[in-house]
């Protein structure tokens, strides 16, 4: 019997867990280690954030979904992992410390024959002085953040109906943050709310990025054919901020918050600020914080994690200049590069390199979205890491018969530009490689006919639909795994 | 948007940006439009989420 252990129930832990059960259950004991007792929806979190959904809506309690699957649940945090076991036993294991009502605070070790690591992005708050819900701006990265930036937003429109001019300023919240989608979903959202109550008038909305052009998004910008013309995604971006009434400052690298003020040093090294009576700013991500230890107790860290405390995998980390990025760089598999039966899925793992080119200041400072893994992605390699422990733990052969590198992946975003069943608005960008290949696709680095930027109510109702299907999906319901990732 | 017209500044960024027609906006709601892009961007969607993997 082989016992496997997934850490986090995010779209990538939650999904490779419900490959395992759905295979292995009968004769393998699956494990799930989240410190949350909730699945949230991530992408649907933007509507907390304008009060157009609740936090239920979009999240639903874990452990009766794991009792139905058969999953072994716990709810604790994973604070280290032991791949070669310690001078008490030989085989791998985890050590987690409980968060659960019951058993808080309680450490156990959790014995493991395969690891999965899954346990998504530290939202590093930290790395920005005066960031986030507990200081001066909002997030919309969790149901509760979203809620409580709801709260705050609903005061500010209050103050507008009285009469008040509000400033919202709202994007990246640190030099290299990523994610800019979900900041560009909530501007465009808190524009719409806003025209709906007829308060723009009294609003000022800015758009604030460490992208070297709008609509990089993280991944380089991509080329859109459409209306007779191939145009940078830099012309959509603007277009729709323009269309919206958002200014924007772009190349911007937060650097502290202060009540109604935000600090920043651009790409030419110019240190400026601007006032806001909202913000939202995403941080910075980092790896969860997990340490590595050898059999001897010795700190491995260094070797298994890179040091942004992501799990290095089966890419290339050479150091290499933007020039000399190949799409083979990117990982097929995210196995460990030090452990075989070790792997991280989703965010966890850490990228061989941006997608979007380096860019710093003269004063030295990098100004640059780091590279995103959105939902689609997330899902497709906690799908197939679980596919191929399901197969090495069926026939003994580690062969990695299933591979999904982000050079080879497509992926589809969908921005929310406003609810509602007839108004609603979103755009649906898809882009195919997520990573661009300039080898395979010189001209545009990507396939350009696979490469949509349209927005629409059909985008509204496809966002909806996916809320509910993915929601369906992740609660394990009849067919759930006929859904693709 | 109508605001965005006026908020827009001779020679500020936003100047430079271009802006769907009344035309563009329209067929942006039209609902048998949006009917015929909804099942072709699924289309879309989907082929390009399974082709990815192996």
């Amino acid at each position: 019997m082989a016992k496997v252990v997934v850490l986090g129930a995010g779209i990538s832990g939650h999904t490779a867990v419900s490959y395992l059960s759905k295979y292995l259950k009968k004769d393998h004991e699956v494990v799930m280690v989240s410190p949350n007792s909730n699945y949230q929806w991530v992408p649907s979190n933007i509507w907390v954030g304008v009060g157009l959904m609740t936090p239920d809506q979009v999240k639903f309690k874990l452990a009766p979904v794991y009792k139905k699957m058969g999953v072994n649940y716990k709810q604790a945090l994973a604070v280290s992992i032991h791949p070669e076991g310690d001078t008490e036993q030989k085989q791998g294991f985890v050590t987690i410390k409980y968060v659960s009502e019951d058993k808080k605070d309680t450490i156990e070790k959790v014995s493991y024959d395969y690891l999965i690591n899954a346990t998504g992005p530290k939202l590093n708050f930290e790395g920005t002085e005066g960031l986030g819900p507990k200081y001066f701006t909002e997030s919309v990265c969790t149901y509760d953040h979203a809620s409580h930036a709801w709260t705050k937003l609903k005061s500010a429109l209050e103050k507008m109906e009285n009469g008040e001019k509000q400033t919202f300023l709202i994007g990246t919240g640190h030099p290299l943050a990523t994610c800019q989608g979900a900041a560009f979903e909530y501007v465009l959202n808190i524009a719409f709310e806003i025209k709906k109550r007829k308060l723009l008038h009294l609003a000022e909305m800015i758009w604030i990025t460490n992208e070297y052009e709008l609509g990089d998004f993280g991944m380089g910008g991509a080329y859109i054919k459409r209306n007779g013309y191939v145009t940078p995604t830099k012309i959509f971006a603007e277009s729709i901020l323009k269309e919206y009434g958002i200014r924007w400052i772009k190349r911007a690298g937060v650097q502290k918050i202060e009540k109604g003020v935000a600090y920043f040093e651009n790409l030419e090294g110019e240190h400026k600020t601007v006032n806001f009576d909202f913000a939202m700013l995403i941080p910075g991500f980092a790896g969860a914080g997990m340490k590595a230890f050898n059999k001897n107790n010795e700190d491995i860290s260094a070797e298994v994690f890179a040091a942004n405390g992501m799990m290095k995998v089966d890419a290339d980390y050479t150091p290499k200049p933007y020039e000399e990025w190949k799409a083979e760089d990117w990982p097929l598999t995210y196995q460990s590069v030090k452990y075989d039966n070790v792997y991280a899925a989703g965010i966890a793992f850490a990228p061989p390199h941006g997608m979007s080119k380096p860019m710093q200041s003269p004063n030295g400072t990098k100004i640059f979205p780091t590279p995103p893994r959105t939902g689609m992605p997330s899902g497709v390699i906690g799908k197939i890491v679980a596919q191929n422990i399901i197969h090495t733990i069926k026939t003994g052969k580690i062969e990695h018969k299933h591979k999904a590198s982000m050079a080879s992946m497509g992926a589809a975003c969908i921005v929310s530009a406003g609810y509602g069943i007839s108004k609603g608005q979103a755009a649906v960008m898809t882009v195919n490689p997520i990573v661009p290949d300039w080898e395979k696709y010189p001209k545009w680095g990507r396939n350009i006919n696979d490469t949509v930027g349209v927005v629409g109510t059909a985008g509204h109702w496809m966002k909806l639909f996916m809320h509910y299907m993915f929601i369906y999906k992740a609660k394990a319901k009849p067919f759930w795994w006929l859904i693709p990732e | 948007m109508k605001n965005s017209i006026k908020k827009t500044t001779p020679y500020s960024d936003m100047s430079f940006a271009t802006e769907p027609t009344r035309m563009v906006r329209f067929m942006r709601s039209f609902f048998i439009f949006q009917i015929y892009n909804f099942f072709k961007l699924n289309l879309k969607v989907m082929r390009i989420v399974v082709g990815g993997h192996s």
